[in-house]
């Protein structure tokens, strides 16, 4: 329980975002475009923070499912940011193990001669997404 | 006008349209695009953790370049432009992500934010008015039906980006009909299109584009611009007929009329 | 040498409990000139009252201290207490170790430390303290209101029976303000016209109240009970006395499509118009921004059919100066602007507010009570209300407070829709349902068990206009859905702000108004309708949101204290104003620029200087309008200005004794 609040308060200190703000109005859920293809949705994401649960937020399908588009964060009537606790859950959560399997760069080459139409603006993000 | 110039990894290569169309158009508005010299790649996503301060060095290097010369900062992916603005408002407002990153940097002067970091879009409507805009215009583009597609990274958050109206924006409807075209306005202009996730989940990706699009020619569009070039190659994943998607400067280009491969107007940005 | 008594409160352990009070007595003892000390658990009750008294007849006391709470809490008390002795109410000090003590400390000797060294301090000020008297100032009879809603018309109704003459100036062509835009009201349902109007029609025509439509406040002198006011009568261009109200001229008006006022831009307007059917006066305004004759010189049809000849289109502004006792703040509230919400797609046409629904529900409304869809004139088969729009939002397009009405007055709408066509489907987006007061939550449950209302906790993210519907996403959040669904007409339920004027108005009265602009009251629980500021009063949602209720009640509460003012004959001045030491004065007029009072001007005066007649021009103090705030004394840069009661020497000493 010592380390999960240790967890909690790291994703605090690496969000920024004050959870106690949130007065659960349910806006971020309403906004989100990925609400349906969560696990853990926007609105919950301050509950798991409240009572410590941070290894099920660093374990949910949702930190993967965040486009980061910040549709939450420009309507929420609270300033909660809730696009930034699923950011810090994803960050903890590749820190402590990077999801290297789903790229490296040796693979790059035959992405692109599969699509050589991806941008190198994707390749970029998803290096910064997935991987440590 | 001489602004500085941040490119990006993209348009040096699959956007080479983006950036070689913008250069030329620039040169026809008086507008000095210099690029920054030995610039990195911004990493196409803000590192939102505010313990990040590795992944935000790129970025400070090229507004520590333009604020050298005294210059704003011109981007035109809109990837670009949100990392490095966002990344510029930590480094004016956020006293510790300012504390860290210059103390890494360990270099003479601190860089405190001072850069004005703006869109080729912004540029145009600050610095020559879209009503200027109109004057330069060769082709007008009559008749044409146009919809912008902002997407997320150029508008929100809109308290650091500052970009437009996050929820009804209009600017790049005000380009459109300066060059002489019939903007279109529909209401998923502002939707996410999936972004990176497209490598991992294409599927998905092409369920949300298929909205966007739907949207678009509901509402009458028959061509759709954007800023993006991940926006664009998401946009193209699903094929719709009478409905191109390209980048805005292919337009302004084609309205001030200029040829299109004209490597002399390329080279006059190195040139000055 | 002063003969000075200190008497130390415990207030229960409010002090006790941290202040050591027998060191605090002891401590006192010791100060200079002090012949007699005492201490109470309660000293502002009876039984300590008493005891101060009895002290200073049998110690023939010549200033006391009382070391208890903050003056702004008994110094009053224990002044009267002192009056029922032979000694001047103003060699009375207090020293404050309650709040400015016990109170913001934990450690018991600190604490002490402190409230002796207050103590010290006042009776250090007592020595220079000299027995003053207050003057008298007159009072006007008369009170004047500012808007003309129902705040203000049930306050001037309740003032003028009460036999005092009241003014009602109100901008807008009409009085009724937001109340008479209503359809019906909740809890009861009744019309909101059928109880509104008769009121209006009572002022109208009540011996006692003049009302001044399309008019504002100009300029604002004087104080409490003495007030001198200017309003300006904007040019109506149709002459008060000789229209008949008839209605020719707007039914001949060219100019028939400017966005009504009045229907929230629903419904259309002539450019000579009155307000609405009811409207008082039933006198019409030429808009002259809008109207041919005042744009182009042509026209003048109004003119020409106006029987009475009461159109003038050479009118100008009239001001009016009149004398008040009192002023009434009342200016409302108005709806925030959605231009920034664009989520919710308010430019589409079937997205509307909640005040454009009820003039669209009002049988004398733009669809004449007919509910439909602005964009195709069809009736929508399914209505998506949406709660909380601007309100409980940190954001700057938004207001960080509750509205308080919205939850109402939706559950009103919801009702009033199920009740006239049962198949619409309704449906209400919320946050929390707020409905405290007498019969609000079963007005509400009513909506939803009676005429099965749907409330989904949750909001709504997006709003797409499809042209032939509008689309949502939305949330359940108890269902933990994602609703993504199709509805006709979507109503918000918007955020409701102060008007934008009464910021203007407020400097104007000196009244002190809160970072949302709503008045700030003297008191929130004692002094609910007073503002801080002496003869100005509150009434209505200028002071927060309010319902129909409280804001007649408030009013009520308001004529009252008003009623109490404008009894008096003469009010009873503080005594603490500037004082002038005419031999220091060498005439600069500093003193003058600084004074918010206008209290301050200079006169050619004899002078005996040691014994040297010469004339010189030295400042005059108007005793009536100073108010004692001080401005001249630290301005004054020869020093001789001094304020009564808290003179520079006064203060020299209490710092002094501190520092000791």
């Amino acid at each position: 329980m010592h380390i999960q609040n240790d967890y909690a308060d790291q994703i605090r200190l690496i969000s920024g975002s004050q959870d106690l703000k949130c007065m659960k109005c349910g806006r971020c859920s309403a906004s989100c475009p990925q609400y349906e293809e969560m696990d853990v949705r926007p609105h919950q994401f301050v509950s798991y923070l409240q009572r410590g649960d941070i290894d099920a937020l660093m374990d949910c399908e949702s930190i993967w499912k965040c486009l980061s588009c910040f549709a939450c964060v420009e309507r929420c009537p609270r300033d909660v940011k809730p696009a930034r606790l699923i950011e810090a859950a994803r960050l903890l959560r590749i820190r402590r193990q990077s999801d290297d399997e789903f790229i490296t760069p040796e693979q790059v080459p035959a992405l692109l001669e599969l699509d050589p139409d991806i941008p190198q603006q994707l390749l970029a993000s998803v290096f910064r997404k997935y991987v440590k | 006008m001489v602004f500085s110039y941040y490119p990006g990894c993209t348009l040096k290569t699959q956007a080479k349209e983006l950036d070689r169309l913008a250069r030329n158009s620039a040169k026809v508005l008086g507008i000095i695009l210099e690029e920054v010299e030995d610039w990195q790649c911004c990493g196409a996503v803000y590192p939102l953790g505010t313990d990040e301060i590795a992944t935000k060095l790129a970025s400070v290097r090229v507004l520590k370049e333009a604020a050298k010369k005294g210059q704003p900062l011109v981007t035109l992916c809109a990837a670009c432009t949100h990392v490095i603005k966002r990344v510029n408002d930590d480094m004016k407002n956020n006293g510790d992500i300012r504390r860290k990153v210059n103390k890494y940097m360990e270099e003479e002067a601190d860089y405190k934010g001072e850069t004005e970091v703006l869109h080729l879009i912004e540029v145009i409507n600050k610095y020559i008015g879209f009503d200027k805009l109109k004057e330069y215009v060769k082709n007008p583009l009559t008749g044409r039906k146009i919809g912008a597609y902002y997407g997320c990274m150029l508008l929100r958050p809109s308290s650091v980006m500052a970009f437009d109206d996050p929820e009804n924006p209009t600017i790049f409807e005000k380009f459109i009909k300066a060059l002489g075209a019939d903007p279109v306005i529909y209401p998923y202009r502002n939707e996410c299109c999936g972004g990176y996730i497209s490598l991992k989940e294409k599927d998905r990706v092409k369920e949300m584009v298929a909205t966007i699009k739907e949207n678009a020619k509901h509402n009458g569009a028959e061509q759709l611009i954007t800023a993006c070039p991940l926006c664009l190659y998401n946009l193209k994943q699903i094929s719709c007929r009478d409905l191109n998607i390209d980048y805005l400067t292919e337009i302004l280009a084609e309205a001030l009329g200029i040829t299109y491969n004209s490597e002399e107007e390329v080279s006059y940005a190195y040139s000055k | 040498m002063q003969k000075i008594g200190v008497f130390v409160c415990h207030c229960g352990t409010n002090i006790a409990g941290t202040v050591n009070i027998d060191e605090v007595v002891e401590n006192a003892k010791h100060e200079p000139g002090v012949k007699y000390v005492a201490e109470y658990p309660y000293m502002c009750s009876e039984a300590g009252q008493s005891m101060v008294q009895k002290a200073i007849d049998e110690h023939d006391l010549s200033g006391i201290v009382i070391s208890a709470c903050s003056p702004r809490m008994h110094e009053t008390t224990f002044r009267r207490a002192a009056a029922r002795t032979k000694l001047n109410p103003f060699m009375l000090e207090m020293a404050n170790i309650r709040e400015q003590c016990s109170w913001v400390h934990k450690d018991k000797e600190e604490a002490t430390n402190k409230a002796h060294a207050l103590t010290r301090a006042a009776i250090a000020k007592v020595h220079h303290n000299t027995p003053l008297f207050p003057g008298e100032s007159p009072v006007t009879k008369r009170a004047l209101v500012i808007g003309g809603g129902i705040a203000g018309v049930s306050c001037a109704l309740d003032i003028a029976e009460a036999g005092f003459v009241v003014d009602i100036v109100e901008s807008t062509p009409s009085i009724g303000g937001k109340m008479a835009q209503l359809d019906k009201t909740f809890p009861t349902l009744d019309c909101s016209a059928c109880i509104l109007t008769p009121k209006m029609v009572d002022a109208q025509f009540h011996e006692n109240i003049n009302i001044h439509t399309y008019s504002e406040i100009e300029s604002v002198e004087g104080f409490v009970g003495d007030f001198t006011i200017t309003i300006r009568k904007k040019a109506r261009s149709v002459d008060m006395k000789k229209c008949t109200g008839c209605g020719a001229c707007y039914d001949k008006c060219p100019i028939k499509k400017i966005p009504g006022e009045f229907d929230e831009g629903l419904g259309m307007r002539t450019a000579i118009y009155t307000p609405f059917a009811q409207a008082i006066p039933n006198v019409p305004v030429i808009d002259r921004e809008h109207c041919l004759k005042f744009k182009t010189g042509k026209c003048g049809l109004c003119e020409t059919v106006c029987a009475p000849d009461a159109i003038d289109f050479e009118q100008e502004d009239e001001l009016i100066t009149e004398k008040y006792g009192a002023v009434i703040i009342a200016t409302g509230i108005t709806p925030i602007s959605l231009d920034k919400f664009g989520e919710y797609a308010y430019t589409s046409p079937d997205v509307i507010t909640s005040l454009e629904f009820e003039r669209m529900t009002n049988a004398a409304g733009p669809t004449k009570g007919e509910l439909i869809r602005i964009s195709d004139k069809k009736k929508p088969k399914s209505i998506t209300f949406i709660q909380c729009v601007g309100s409980r939002d940190v954001a700057v397009r938004s207001k960080t407070y509750c509205s308080k009405i919205c939850c109402m007055y939706t559950a009103k709408h919801a009702m009033l829709v199920k009740d006239k066509y049962p198949d619409i489907e309704v449906n209400v987006f919320y946050i929390d349902v707020r409905t405290p007061g007498k019969n609000f939550d079963e007005f509400y449950r009513r909506a939803v068990e009676e005429y099965g209302v749907n409330y989904i906790k949750g909001q709504v993210g997006k709003v797409v206009d499809n042209g032939d519907s509008l689309w949502i996403q939305a949330v359940d959040m108890l269902d933990n859905k994602q609703i993504k669904t199709k509805t006709d007409l979507i109503v918000l339920a918007t955020a409701i702000e102060p008007v934008k004027s009464v910021r203007n108005i407020a400097g104007m009265l000196s009244a002190s108004i809160d970072t949302n602009n709503f008045m700030t009251e003297a008191h929130p629980k004692l002094k609910p309708v007073e503002s801080p500021t002496a003869g100005v009063f509150l009434a209505g949602a200028c002071q927060g949101p309010k319902d129909i209720p409280e804001t007649v009640a408030g009013a009520g509460a308001t004529a009252a204290k008003v009623i109490g003012l404008l009894a008096k004959d003469k009010l009873i001045t503080n005594p603490c104003i500037a004082d002038l030491d005419p031999y220091y004065c060498n005439g600069c007029s500093a003193c003058e620029k600084v004074c918010p009072y206008g209290a301050i001007s200079y006169e050619d005066t004899e002078i005996n200087d040691h014994g040297k007649k010469a004339i010189r021009r030295i400042a005059v103090i108007n005793k009536a309008l100073c108010q004692g705030c001080g401005a001249c004394v630290v301005t004054c840069p020869s020093g001789a200005m001094d304020l009564l009661g808290f003179s520079n020497r006064q203060i020299t000493a209490e710092v002094d004794a501190i520092c000791r």
